[in-house]
């Protein structure tokens, strides 16, 4: 399947996702740039991390009103699978492809180490192939993570609440919460289920050589989803 | 003409910044400062043959200097 990496000014996780969808997938993959008004025949998005655009005024504020993302809600209004990663999610929140927004760590410090996650939350193509309840261990590397959302508790009620900080049991504590977000979220979905934003980055742990190849799930899951649906 | 928009975290989001800068502030002395709130504070020029400026500022604000899930704001126009 042709899957699109979204490239902004000041992406720096692009590459790493084109690695994992490319070689550690097999998938053919191509960058599109944020000045690009289309995504061609692309069938998944990923929004990777990043600083676009060095973070002016918030961050994914400037990017979320670039050309290329009126292509990404056209194809997200038509179901179309879109991964959004720490600064892709913060973008889609601004865009408005997802709901909420990512805010100053409550520590204040850049955090960046390891996180594990509980997968929840209704299907969706980047985690319908993980069993529920399964813990996944991945990195964050972000200041603005904190997730806050007016009315969490219908977000969990829909199960848009798709991944959630925990301790490495499954935990729910705030000591595994690494930003201080709302109900420990790290990671929502649409109403739809098909935009998919995490805080975390699955695809820096995709490969055993990188300490875990947790995060290749999210794309194996994917690749089934987008089988099953042939 | 300029216009000057002031962009506020809304009451009730969490500003650890403003909790950062209360407590540096207690550091140096100021016992008074009970709480300190992070905004931003952006001053535009903008042509003086503008007719709808008014309704120009709020989109300003709606569609990019404010996100209104976690921030207020409010804007001057000086002529």
């Amino acid at each position: 399947m042709n899957i699109a990496v979204v490239r902004f000014p000041g992406s720096n996780c692009d590459d790493d996702a084109f690695h994992v969808v490319g070689r550690v997938m097999g998938q053919p993959v191509r960058f599109a740039w944020h000045k690009e008004s289309s995504l061609g025949d692309a069938e998944a998005v990923v929004l990777p991390g990043g600083f676009s655009y060095g973070d002016y005024l918030r961050a994914g504020a400037m990017a979320a009103n670039s050309p290329i993302m009126g292509a990404v809600k056209a194809f997200a209004e038509k179901g179309g699978p879109v991964l959004a990663i720490c600064n892709g999610y913060q973008i889609a929140c601004e865009a408005g492809l997802l709901d909420g927004a990512l805010t100053r760590n409550a520590s204040l410090h850049f955090e960046c180490r390891d996180v594990h996650l509980c997968v929840e939350g209704k299907p969706t193509p980047f985690t319908r192939a993980i069993p529920a309840g399964r813990i996944l261990r991945v990195p964050i590397a972000h200041a603005e993570g904190r997730f806050v959302h007016g009315n969490v508790e219908q977000l969990e009620k829909e199960g848009r609440v798709i991944f959630r900080y925990v301790d490495p049991t499954g935990g729910q504590t705030d000591a595994a919460n690494p930003n201080g977000s709302m109900a420990n979220i790290a990671g929502t979905c649409n109403a739809r289920g098909n935009v998919v934003g995490l805080m975390p980055h699955p695809e820096r742990a995709s490969e055993p050589v990188l300490g875990s190849d947790d995060g290749k799930m999210l794309f194996a899951s994917l690749l089934a989803e987008m089988g099953r649906r042939v | 003409m300029k216009a000057k928009v002031y962009v506020t975290l809304k009451s009730g989001v969490l500003d650890p910044q403003g909790q950062a800068v209360a407590r540096a502030l207690g550091r140096l002395g100021f016992a008074e400062v009970k709480d300190a709130r992070i905004g931003k504070y952006i001053e535009m020029s903008i042509a003086d043959d503008v007719k709808d400026i008014d309704s120009h500022l709020k989109q300003m604000c709606e569609r990019l200097l404010a996100n209104t899930v976690i921030e207020e704001y409010r804007y001057e126009i000086v002529k």
